[in-house]
């Protein structure tokens, strides 16, 4: 069955307090698409003032949602999975509208993957309980978890609604407010979803709102207002709200991307079987979501015994991916988020070309007829090269993955680690030893082995280095949206002495 | 700005190429956000989403120090880049563009619905030899 584009409103709102609310200065921007870059819907242009009125229902708000017993909280974040679930349809179809992703994956991973996030955090804050100590006969040390407060949150727009349920589910589990500003890329799931769950939780417990980066996102992440920051993006913005945070002392968490080298040892062609088979999608799986994952196998190692013949069959398989209308559900590969990474990608392949990279396959954008002419999309690419080139160093975010080979685990390991990042990493081979050897010894926070871009509730996920700080989908990520209270108790009737 | 940077930027100027350029397009786009904003800088991102791209910012809204490296200047605009970035870029040169979309970031000229891109090509020998040496 195949889709089209679903109807839209003429404009949304804000959702503030419980309630869809248009900005302070009533002022909207045109959101489109990016299969056919025609007009979605237009979105409040927020600005300080509309942040400051979320700042007030959320610090009004969350004395009492800070004291629901994780009970009451927990059954609410299972009715906002059951709700995504009921309509997961309507959301993967406003999803792909939005990013320019394939439906099958809308269908198929973000949202499927979205309502598990909620369910996770609801079993998790059930189920954990706080530490005490007897530190003597007479003394006890008694640990709290006591939710921070109010937090903000910034997202991006590679997996709209899927990064909300990262996100949202951990801080509201733990008993804070939130006030959550969607990427302007892609405001849309996030607009549905509040439609969807107005009631559920009490007013300003959730606060949604959309605008720009410098006139929205910058007061909500220096906001005094607010208690922690959590953000998922880019380096220098990164910097920036760490800036911010430290003038009003607040916390961060921090996910910034990453270059992840996916690893392919030469026991990975010792049979031609089922493994080779999933080995080789592996290395394919660059061009999932087109390229537009923090996480993206963008540099691909494999062991020069291997090379050629590995690389036929990767080359092969990556030329019989299928690029075409996002809607459809045969499309593999859609569509680029915007106009600027389109542009930013085609940059990149006119560099790397320049710096002596060999095309492999792909390097150039694909034109697509009809309605999809106006569209941004990239063929997947392969680019041989060597690790100092920029496109080895640098997120392209695009489909496209830089090749090079490797002599021995030495050589694997030091292009491996020869990176400003540590996000994600993937490490193939048939040896028991390098399977556990091998991962250790790469600097990354996750660390694929015989597999690739799994991302489960339930394992940590985070970075190394310049990739960011926090862990996110694990039951982790509740305490870095918590302070420790401790209560230390005597049970001594006598006094110190001292006075 | 500091000292060294006066120092830097005076060399700069007295070397006979660039690392950085702007286009005219770009240069448009910043005489309005100078004229919005005031004094502004450049600094070149890294990292996923709207990463790899020049972010402009008012001048003093970022914390710079000698982690900065100062690339040059555009249109009177310093433009900057960590230095353990610029250990990967160093070789080639930067052009600052502009296109149109909806880019995310603080970058000043989103609003604006249009984003500053980076276009780039390698160093000449020439050109490396006098600004890498």
């Amino acid at each position: 069955m195949d889709y089209k584009k679903p109807k839209f409103k003429e404009k949304y709102e804000n959702f503030i307090g419980g309630k869809f609310v248009p900005p302070v200065g009533n002022e909207y921007f045109e959101n489109n698409s990016p299969i056919d870059n025609t007009l979605i819907a237009k979105y409040p242009r927020s600005q300080k003032e509309d942040i400051d009125n979320a700042v007030i229902a959320a610090n009004k708000a969350k004395e009492a949602w800070g004291n629901t017993s994780a009970a009451e909280r927990a059954g609410l974040l299972n009715k906002v999975a059951d709700i995504i679930e009921a309509n997961l349809e309507e959301f993967a179809l406003v999803e792909t509208c939005d990013n320019g992703k394939p439906i099958r994956e809308s269908l198929n991973a973000d949202i499927p993957l979205s309502v598990d996030h909620w369910r996770y955090f609801a079993s998790a804050i059930r189920a954990e309980e706080s530490t005490m100590s007897e530190l003597d006969i007479h003394t006890v040390s008694l640990n709290l978890k006591e939710p921070l407060g109010v937090i903000g949150q910034i997202i991006p727009w590679n997996f709209p609604l899927l990064m909300l349920s990262w996100k949202l589910p951990p801080a509201l589990a733990t008993g804070n407010c939130v006030i959550l500003k969607p990427a302007e890329q892609t405001p849309s799931t996030a607009t549905l979803l509040m439609e969807k769950i107005a009631d559920v939780f009490p007013p300003g417990v959730v606060n949604i709102l959309h605008g720009f980066g410098p006139e929205a996102g910058k007061p909500l992440a220096s906001h005094s207002g607010i208690d922690k920051v959590a953000f998922t993006g880019e380096t220098t913005t990164g910097q920036l709200i760490m800036q911010y945070a430290s003038k009003n002392l607040n916390p961060v968490t921090m996910e910034l991307g990453g270059k992840s080298p996916n690893i392919f040892f030469n026991s990975v062609m010792d049979a031609d079987d089922a493994f080779l088979d999933k080995a080789i999608e592996g290395a394919v799986l660059f061009a999932f979501n087109q390229g537009e994952v923090c996480t993206c196998p963008s540099r691909l190692l494999v062991q020069e015994d291997i090379y050629d013949a590995f690389m036929a069959r990767v080359i092969e398989r990556t030329e019989a991916i299928i690029q075409d209308n996002p809607y459809d559900v045969n499309t593999m590969v859609g569509a680029q988020a915007s106009n600027d990474q389109y542009e930013k990608i085609l940059s990149y392949l006119h560099i790397g070309k320049e710096e002596g990279a060999k095309v492999l396959t792909g390097g150039a954008a694909c034109h697509l007829d009809g309605d999809l002419a106006n569209g941004f999309y990239i063929q997947p690419t392969i680019l041989e090269g060597h690790n100092k080139m920029r496109v080895f160093q640098e997120e392209i975010f695009g489909p496209v993955v830089a090749v090079t080979k490797f002599k021995d685990e030495a050589e694997a390991l030091e292009i491996a680690n020869d990176t400003l990042y540590g996000l994600g990493a993937g490490v193939w081979s048939r040896d028991a030893h390098q399977l556990y050897q091998i991962p250790r010894a790469i600097k990354a926070g996750r660390v694929w082995v015989n597999c690739y871009h799994a991302y489960p509730a339930h394992a940590p996920f985070g970075g190394y280095k310049k990739s960011g700080f926090g862990r996110e989908t694990h039951l982790m990520m509740m305490n870095h949206y918590r302070q420790t209270k401790n209560m230390l108790i005597s049970y001594d009737k006598n006094k110190l002495g001292f006075f | 700005m500091v000292f060294s940077e006066t120092a830097l930027l005076f060399k700069l100027k007295n070397m006979s190429y660039t690392r950085v350029a702007i286009t005219e397009a770009a240069t448009s786009i910043l005489d309005k956000l100078k004229a919005k904003h005031g004094d502004l800088i450049f600094h070149q991102s890294g990292g996923c989403c709207d990463g790899s791209s020049p972010m402009v910012f008012e001048e003093g809204e970022m914390y710079l120090d000698e982690s900065d490296i100062l690339l040059g200047q555009l249109d009177g605009i310093n433009y900057y880049m960590n230095q353990d970035q610029f250990s990967y870029w160093k070789h080639t040169h930067l052009t600052v563009d502009v296109t149109e979309g909806r880019g995310a970031s603080f970058s000043l000229e989103i609003p604006m619905g249009v984003r500053f891109i980076i276009r780039s090509r390698l160093l000449t020998p020439e050109e490396n030899t006098e600004l890498n040496n």
